[in-house]
């Protein structure tokens, strides 16, 4: 079908695999090093950057004047009230945490599956998931309602002589949630540490060499310092991996705990743990597809990177795809007449317009064109497509919060949920916070790995033979 | 056998590939060397097993690290649960465990994470502010990028500044020097 599109003559193909290359031949130890250190180490500052950290900053700007008059004036003036007590702040909450998914998956999952590809995406997805917990975490902070004792969450010894309830899954998410910000920022870190050492020994200012020098912790390429790191770097990722199942997991069962039409189901873990890949893999995508164009990458983030990353997303969407279908079954088989409500009500009651957005972002549209190779690496297409699926993504956690809430077991007690202009206001200012760091990790540190880009080089391979006999 | 001399760390001498590296590296160790390391700008397995390094302490400090994380959190679980702060929450009773399952678990691995992460740099003698080898301006601008190094260190018995070169020149590195402490 359209594999025949890619002719063996193809440059972009490998012949011996058939598949995509990874990496763009005529690539040396060095000119991978200059490539991805020159971003940083450039004085020149592009303007581009710059206009995009103005928008960025002012971005932040709303969510700090935002999150002001919140703890001026407290939660009333967000939308929540009865029966839609959970609005924005959780919806927005478990989208930004799903997003950061992906990058945790691609750093640890993937590297546990030895998919060499992802070594050129895994440092910019990873610090991805980073900027997406900050954002996320915001969102139950200043939702407790006194954000200045959200301290309260911790078991710790106070005179008030209280401690927490651990029997709540919201107290199983602090520990997931903190956790998962621990060890995302403690691997990318460790990842990051040979990296700085590089910068150090190239950077031209005084300056440079400082900071980079601390950073990198006075790292020398040492081998026995190189085996101790990898089996950290293994040994962090095969705890990555168990810990970012559980922390949608932990997340989906602040809704399947309560016994709730439309929340107490036992499909959630595992679709809410596919969901959270799916809209992660299109916020990779989104971030990569103008990353490597500006900065002229495409020798190292290469088609096969966006066709996998397609994948990707055409697998973890065919699971949502199969949750939200057991979802409408079950309300059928439960026979439960609240079950069935709920269901007809969130596709056909007044908000039923979000669902069907949700279904055509997140089901129609993606899953019927990613099948194609030709489309998965046109990057137009993927751009669009990876925008489209983090708005199905958000709606499906509207769907989830909102539809299941605003008509409940009495008519008497039936409402709507209309979202006030605070509520956008801080949903937007995430976004300007997101683009802001992401702005200045791309001018400050190596966005891409160069030691693991160098590992697969052709010239990284020693020759056993050549070693017996003196080379 | 030559007394270390005050003010020499070791002999470095520079190669183009990894192959002559592992090379090197393993006629010296053949030879008797044990106070000898190599430097890679990735980590170069093969490096490691020819000088003798063939497994390390980072598993096991996970390991300890996790199992204690589990017991911390499990057992002030309990502790609040049972007699601090006893609850009664729909009736369960004050001890139940499954529920303290998930912070225990999310516990293990934050605890055997930082182990991981926390006890590799310490093992690695890491941070460190100061290393004679970078005194070596070639080290310096090359160890980090595209070189491969290695460094038969004055504290070796064998070292001997006349002969230890001439050992490492009968490998064709790019040059070797002395790094200075």
């Amino acid at each position: 079908m359209a594999t025949k599109d890619f002719t063996t003559e193809d440059p972009r193909i490998d012949p011996l695999t058939g598949e995509l290359r990874v990496i763009a031949p005529g690539q040396s130890f060095r000119s991978v090093t200059a490539k991805i250190a020159d971003i940083v180490l450039t004085p020149h500052t592009s303007l581009g950057w710059l206009m995009l950290l103005s928008i960025g900053g002012s971005g932040a700007t709303l969510l700090l004047v935002a999150v002001t008059w919140l703890f001026l004036k407290g939660v009333g003036i967000w939308a929540i009230t009865q029966p839609v007590a959970w609005g924005f702040a959780i919806i927005n909450f478990v989208w930004w945490i799903g997003i950061g998914h992906a990058g945790t998956l691609i750093s640890a999952i993937l590297l546990l599956f030895k998919q060499g590809w992802r070594n050129s995406i895994n440092r910019f997805a990873e610090a991805m998931t980073i900027f997406a917990v900050v954002c996320a975490g915001i969102f139950p902070l200043i939702h407790v309602g006194r954000p200045w004792l959200a301290y309260w969450l911790f078991p710790y010894p106070n005179t008030m002589n209280v401690w927490p309830q651990f029997r709540s899954p919201l107290l199983w998410d602090v520990f997931a949630v903190s956790t998962y910000a621990t060890i995302s920022v403690v691997f990318w870190y460790v990842g990051l540490v040979p990296d700085f050492g590089t910068m150090r020994d190239r950077a031209k200012s005084k300056f440079g060499q400082y900071i980079y020098g601390m950073l990198s912790l006075g790292w020398r390429g040492s081998v026995r310092h190189w085996m101790r790191y990898e089996t950290a770097s293994l040994l962090l990722a095969g705890l990555a991996t168990p810990l970012v199942l559980s922390v949608h997991t932990v997340i989906s069962f602040d809704f399947a705990v309560a016994i709730l039409p439309g929340w107490h189901t036992t499909i959630f873990p595992p679709y809410f743990v596919a969901g959270a890949v799916y809209s992660g893999f299109a916020m990779v995508l989104t971030l990569a597809i103008p990353l490597r164009k500006f900065y002229h990458l495409e020798g190292l983030v290469t088609d096969r990177h966006i066709d996998n990353m397609g994948k990707v997303m055409l697998a973890t969407g065919g699971i949502v795809a199969y949750g939200y279908g057991m979802e409408v079954f079950m309300s059928w088989y439960s026979a439960s007449h609240w079950e069935f409500f709920m269901m007809w009500n969130r596709m056909f009651g007044p908000i039923g317009w979000s669902y069907w957005v949700l279904i055509a972002c997140n089901i129609a549209i993606p899953l019927t064109t990613l099948w194609v190779r030709k489309w998965r690496t046109n990057l137009v297409f993927m751009f669009i497509m990876s925008l489209i699926v983090n708005t199905g993504m958000w709606f499906e956690r509207f769907v989830i919060v909102v539809t299941s809430l605003y008509r409940d077991f009495l008519p008497s007690s039936w409402g709507t949920y209309r979202a006030t202009k605070w509520d956008y206001m801080t949903y937007a200012g995430t976004f300007g916070l997101f683009l802001t760091l992401f702005l200045l990790f791309i001018r400050f540190v190596p966005m891409i790995p160069m030691h693991e880009i160098k590992m697969m080089l052709p010239t990284a391979k020693v020759k056993p033979e050549a070693v017996e006999a003196g080379d | 056998m030559a007394v270390p001399r005050e003010g020499i760390y070791g002999l470095l001498a520079e190669f183009e590939t990894p192959t002559a590296l592992v090379h090197a590296a393993k006629a010296a160790h053949d030879a008797g060397w044990r106070r000898l390391d190599c430097y890679a700008p990735y980590p170069l397995e093969e490096a490691a097993e020819v000088i003798g390094f063939h497994r390390n302490r980072v598993p096991l400090l996970t390991l300890v690290g996790g199992l204690m994380g589990l017991c911390a959190m499990f057992s002030l679980e309990t502790w609040i649960s049972t007699l601090a702060y006893p609850l009664n929450i729909a009736g369960r009773p004050t001890y139940s465990w499954p529920a303290f399952v998930v912070p225990a678990y999310e516990w293990t691995i934050l605890f055997a994470g930082l182990s991981a992460a926390f006890g590799m740099l310490a093992l690695n003698g890491l941070p460190s502010l100061y290393h004679p080898l970078f005194n070596a301006p070639n080290f310096r601008s090359s160890a980090t990028v595209d070189k491969f190094f290695l460094c038969l260190e004055a504290t070796d018995p064998k070292f001997d500044r006349a002969e230890s070169r001439a050992f490492l020149e009968g490998f064709q590195p790019n040059s070797v020097v002395e790094v200075e402490y």
